[in-house]
């Protein structure tokens, strides 16, 4: 596949603007480095941690990126699988799903984040579960209720194609109703991704293992180290940005007639 | 009317249909419809919107049930027909499988009915070729124009040998180039594979081109209010449509259908 550069172009563009208007300005107007950092000190310190992390002596960031990721896709398995599950389990029987939806729904609408320092009491403030849970839980309803959606919302005609075929309800259900709702699936999982890793880095803020993103970013921050916390944020962004990019590519691999054209 | 004694492929006698519509007074959407309809017949029915014309081919279809008067497909009850799969049905929307590619529709009610690999791709091939779409088996339904989707519609309503078609307004919402088109496909398909067709459109030209018989049918209370033989003579083609016959056929139709609606609302 040929990329276009003159696609991207503008977007490269304005992404070289802002981080020399950035440099440029708070350099001029002598700003302090604990409001906002340079972009060149911001990857100074990420430089650093990187030909550490080359040179084998290791990386706190890097490691406190891997074990926040890790974190964020163990929820996010855990989370969109069962609310996966549950939604197929209750579009078969159609009134569970009518009576856990305005559940759900409002569920959804709750601050999930606020139940982190339960969670960290519930699993250990060092085990990586706590946070897993907390992720699980935030994307846990969306999955749900978007995949009820796409098992539910079928152009009635081609049910009624089904029925005119006489298929059992197991083969509407494996030939129309999930393969219908596999879009909006993928559109819950797009939701969902950036959201685990903000789902872990915050939950991370109310304590958790040292060579995390959250506890990272806190510890440099209250030592004025901002730099640093800066170049933390730049890793979780990073890496919530490539998840989001691979729900991306997998499905246009896996589910190419939801978003034709 | 015919006088045989093969019965009728589709029996209709005092079929009534009611709506009840929730907070409002029930619709009648069909008053003592009787109706008999033969082996190897192309029977449309026509009338304008609310005369009840698809909602009888939904009771052929066991889509919908009659409120009372006896109907039967193959002499069996139409949800016995039904499961017996007797009838391949063509709506006006393609109604294709995105996540399917052309052949894996038409392919999809064999698979339904468990037929083996590799008769269904040779049946779906076959079918494909019947409606000149062989070369794009591997195609998406989205990469196809309306008409190519509603010949892929066709291919699949008859990829298990249907003896009975049932068409809702299939060529609705083609233009009159395709639709004209597909019309003489449609009459070649209906030759070579002998099936019986109940088609419903509203358009008269269709209605008489196509078919053997014309039912003219009538809104508020849907009703039957006359059946017309058509004896255009076959094979027909773009000529049909020039010949005084066909205009004199279409004006008879065209008159009845005036006859038929009141403009009392």
């Amino acid at each position: 596949m040929r990329v276009k550069i003159q696609e991207y172009l503008p977007t490269i563009l304005v992404a070289a603007t802002v981080l020399l208007a950035w440099e440029v300005l708070v350099t001029a107007f002598n700003v302090q480095q604990f409001i906002l950092p340079r972009p060149t000190r911001i990857w100074g310190e990420l430089y650093g941690e990187f030909s550490s992390w080359v040179s084998g002596q290791g990386s706190i960031l890097f490691e406190s990126g891997g074990a926040t990721f890790y974190e964020a896709i163990g929820g996010f398995i855990l989370g969109c699988g069962s609310g996966i599950l549950v939604a197929l389990i209750t579009a078969r029987w159609t009134v569970v799903s009518q009576a856990l939806m305005p559940f759900a729904i409002a569920a959804n609408s709750v601050p999930i984040i606020a139940f982190a320092p339960i969670m960290n009491n519930w699993f250990g403030l060092t085990n990586p579960a706590s946070k897993m849970a907390i992720v699980a839980i935030i994307v846990f309803f969306p999955t749900m209720i978007n995949t009820v959606r796409g098992l539910t919302l079928i152009d009635p005609r081609q049910l009624e194609l089904m029925r005119s075929y006489a298929a059992s309800p197991f083969k509407i259900l494996w030939s129309v109703r999930i393969p219908n709702a596999v879009p909006y699936i993928f559109s819950a999982l797009r939701v969902a991704s950036p959201l685990s890793m903000i789902g872990a880095v915050v939950a991370e803020f109310f304590g958790g293992p040292r060579a995390t993103l959250g506890v990272f970013i806190t510890q440099s921050a209250s030592g004025f180290d901002f730099a640093r916390a800066w170049a933390a944020i730049v890793v979780a962004s990073a890496i919530g940005i490539t998840f989001y990019a691979t729900i991306i590519i997998a499905e246009r691999v896996l589910a190419p007639w939801g978003r034709r054209g | 009317m015919t006088a045989s004694t093969v019965p009728p492929v589709i029996r209709a006698a005092g079929v009534n249909k009611i709506f009840t519509v929730r907070n409002a007074d029930p619709v009648v959407a069909l008053t003592d419809v009787t109706l008999d309809i033969y082996a190897g017949e192309f029977l449309s029915l026509i009338g304008p919107s609310g005369c009840g014309k698809s909602t009888l081919l939904r009771l052929i279809a066991d889509l919908a049930e009659p409120t009372s008067g006896e109907l039967t497909v193959n002499g069996k009850k139409p949800a016995q027909a039904r499961l017996d799969r007797d009838y391949g049905m063509v709506f006006q929307a393609a109604t294709l499988y995105d996540w399917r590619n052309v052949t894996q529709n038409v392919q999809l009610p064999l698979e339904i009915m468990g037929t083996p690999k590799a008769e269904r791709e040779k049946r779906a091939q076959e079918m494909l070729e019947l409606v000149e779409l062989g070369k794009f088996g591997r195609h998406y339904p989205w990469q196809l124009s309306g008409g190519m989707q509603q010949r892929v519609a066709i291919a699949r309503a008859l990829a298990f040998q249907p003896k009975l078609l049932l068409m809702d307004e299939p060529f609705g919402a083609l233009d009159e180039f395709t639709r004209e088109r597909m019309n003489l496909e449609l009459l070649r398909i209906w030759q070579a594979t002998q099936t019986t067709v109940v088609f419903v459109t509203h358009s008269i030209a269709e209605a008489v081109f196509l078919s053997s018989r014309v039912v003219v049918m009538s809104p508020r209370p849907g009703r039957i209010t006359s059946v017309l033989d058509i004896d255009l003579p076959y094979p027909r083609n773009f000529e049909t449509r020039e010949l005084p016959r066909f205009f004199q056929l279409v004006t008879q139709v065209r008159e009845l259908l005036r006859d038929a609606h009141t403009f009392d609302e």
